[in-house]
């Protein structure tokens, strides 16, 4: 089967103002992304991990516009290949695509509103639709809260009284509500203990399989990447530096800061004990990020290069798979 | 079991309770470990097993609705035994142990710290009060410390406040206030969850050169199974306040026993093992500790329960190391040996 691209991504860029002074003057920028370039697959699951403050989160929200980014495109393909650049739409003509992206967000105790109960919060998506009659939406709802195995009557419930897994699950229904292609998960299981934590990523996979689901999963935890994804994409300070099937990422890793953070990951295995690598220092601040590559001052094999050349994200082969890595110091031919 | 003299701190039969609107919530109940010196002993467990407020209750920072109920908590300093339970919370007696001979590292470096005093003033004030030194010596410590720690120039940063430091320094700056009296006992909640794996990599290499350097006992509260692999000797996992198993690291990863453990351990997926490993959530959540099961807490949640379970297991001894509360260990542990013997 062709795989077939749901979005694509041309060079998108996201900052944010610095401003200060008497006459907050903008002094600076935060180059939240800077130049991304991906193409999500219909079906697949994507994996975009990176630190805190390398602009994952950031991304997901630029690709529905939940912030607007400041530069390049994005392209939303339907399932008939019509093309439709969101980017540039007016802000009431995005109306029917947000139908179709939709995101979980991180923190289940901060993302219901306290004072409506489940039905009144996850109602709002469907009467904008125009799903006109109350029955209905409540049969929608109540058919998805029994897909995501909760009680159809916990739909009059207030989001104080669920535990932190069972709201996660609420979060899952309101993204599920308008029968999406896309969802984006943020974080969607960070905050959750371990044993919730399986329960939801179990689900999802479910849920990915009975109605046809692209993810874009942005997670911090390369484990839950590895068991969850199909290809995952490491971020490093607004670039994307490393892009290959999952496993790849793993088995034949090219970047040094995937090798880095990988070797960093403590693993629940007596007999898989590594060496760690042990970076020195902190992320450089997105403002006035390093010349060159952004990684060099951190990198234990830096050479000259790397401190005066942006290295751009190139095409190798690995394992007979696409592995796109932005390095000057990876010895594989390039493909073209 | 161990060698009396190497024990630094042993709690015994241990029970914290929390009062709150006439309701009584047994968060510690009956918990039993021995930390070694120049050892980590991690205690694992899922939000609300009791295992942050085991620590509190060690540092005697237990808030006014709850109460030590039962139980001794015994710190060998030197030669003398002390009886913590039995000091006075805010005691004379009780200030001098904390922060000098069990020292403690906060979950959050962003609130453990107070943000209008600056790092080099937090880090001194425990050498004001623990140690005989006097200003000029106190700064240069602090420089030392902050040094020890990694942290660039070190001169100049002990007079910056908190907010100048980024998420990774401030979890160092954190530890080197708690290391500036050579604690013999380290008790480190959480250190490094609000952190990245990258600079929970640079946090763990110290603690292990802390440990090394200082023979000092470190215990490392953690619901990551992944850290437990990296850095314990000595493991006990906890919940719903009680330890259910405890035993050496290759004991308790190697060998889980209690269906918990291995329910725990079979939930995360484990890097390097790919897709297609299985990874098998445990069935409901953890209980309301004002409603809780009778007998085994877990019972509830276990794959193999039975009648006999709806009493409270007693801890039994396996072998020299490992110790268990559950009616049916015999059964799981047997799987091991067989594939020993095979």
């Amino acid at each position: 089967m062709m795989k077939k691209e749901i979005l694509k991504l041309r060079d998108v860029k996201v900052y944010f103002p610095v401003k200060a002074g008497v006459f907050n003057r903008t002094v600076g920028h935060v180059m939240a992304v800077d130049g991304v370039d991906l193409d999500i697959y219909r079906g697949e699951v994507l994996g975009l991990a990176g630190e805190s403050g390398c602009g994952k989160t950031t991304l997901g929200k630029a690709i529905l516009r939940l912030v607007e980014p400041t530069n390049g495109e994005v392209t939303y393909v339907s399932k008939e290949d019509d093309e439709t650049e969101l980017t540039s739409l007016e802000k009431k003509d995005m109306d029917p695509f947000r139908k179709k992206l939709q995101i979980v967000f991180q923190d289940p105790h901060s993302s219901l509103n306290p004072s409506f109960t489940i039905f009144g919060s996850l109602q709002d998506p469907l009467k904008k639709f125009g799903v006109n009659s109350k029955e209905e939406r409540r049969k929608i709802i109540g058919d998805l809260l029994e897909a995501v195995n909760m009680r159809r009557e916990y739909m009059d419930r207030y989001p104080h009284e669920f535990s932190g897994g069972q709201r996660q699950r609420i979060g899952i229904v309101r993204a599920l509500c308008l029968d999406p292609e896309l969802i984006v998960c943020d974080e969607a299981v960070s905050a959750l203990d371990v044993s919730i934590q399986a329960q939801v990523l179990q689900l999802l996979m479910q849920l990915k399989k009975d109605n046809n689901l692209t993810y874009l999963f942005i997670t911090h935890d390369l484990s839950v990447t590895e068991y969850l994804c199909d290809r995952i994409a490491v971020m490093y300070l607004g670039r994307i530096v490393e892009l290959c099937d999952s496993e790849d990422l793993y088995k034949n890793t090219l970047h040094p800061y995937s090798e880095a953070l990988i070797s960093a990951i403590p693993v629940a295995d007596l007999d898989k004990k590594t060496k760690r690598i042990v970076l020195e220092g902190d992320v450089p601040s997105p403002v006035n990020p390093p010349k060159g590559c952004p990684f060099h001052p951190r990198c234990p094999k830096a050479k000259d290069i790397c401190k005066t050349e942006v290295p751009t994200l190139k095409k190798y082969s690995t394992n007979g798979n696409e592995h796109y890595a932005s390095c000057h110091l990876i010895d594989l031919p390039e493909i073209s | 079991m161990t060698d009396k003299n190497k024990i630094a701190l042993s709690v015994k039969n241990l029970k914290t309770f929390f009062y709150t609107n006439n309701r009584c919530n047994k968060a510690v109940n009956g918990v039993s470990f021995d930390v070694e010196k120049g050892k980590t002993l991690c205690i694992v467990g899922e939000s609300g097993c009791g295992k942050s407020v085991t620590a509190a209750t060690i540092m005697q920072l237990l808030p006014t609705l709850s109460r030590i109920e039962e139980g001794e908590i015994i710190f060998r300093k030197d030669d003398k035994t002390i009886n913590i339970e039995k000091l006075e919370k805010n005691g004379k007696e009780m200030r001098n142990i904390r922060g000098s001979d069990i020292a403690m590292i906060f979950q959050d470096p962003m609130t453990a710290l107070n943000p209008v005093y600056t790092v080099g003033f937090q880090i001194s004030e425990n050498l004001k009060y623990h140690t005989n030194l006097n200003r000029k010596e106190i700064r240069e410590k602090s420089i030392s410390l902050l040094n020890d720690m990694g942290i660039p120039l070190p001169e100049k940063r002990v007079d910056e406040y908190p907010h100048s430091y980024s998420g990774g320094m401030r979890q160092r700056a954190m530890i080197a206030m708690a290391m500036a009296c050579n604690p013999k006992i380290l008790i480190a909640d959480e250190p490094t969850t609000a952190l990245d794996v990258t600079i929970q990599a640079q946090i763990f290499e110290l603690m292990e050169k802390l440990k090394e350097e200082n023979d000092t006992a470190i215990i490392l509260i953690t619901h990551d199974m992944g850290v437990v692999a990296e850095l314990a000797d000595n493991v006990a996992v906890m919940y719903m306040g009680n330890i259910v198993e405890a035993g050496t690291a290759d004991d308790v990863l190697r060998r889980p026993t209690h269906p918990y453990t291995k329910a725990l351990l079979e939930s995360v997926p484990v890097l390097g093992r790919g897709k297609n490993q299985d990874i098998n959530p445990i069935k409901g959540s953890t209980p309301d500790p004002y409603n809780r099961p009778v007998g085994c807490q877990f019972a509830p949640r276990c794959n193999w329960q039975t009648e006999s379970c709806d009493v409270m297991p007693e801890i039994t001894q396996i072998n020299k190391t490992h110790q268990i509360r559950c009616h049916k260990y015999e059964q799981f542990f047997e799987k091991y040996d067989e594939k020993r013997n095979s």
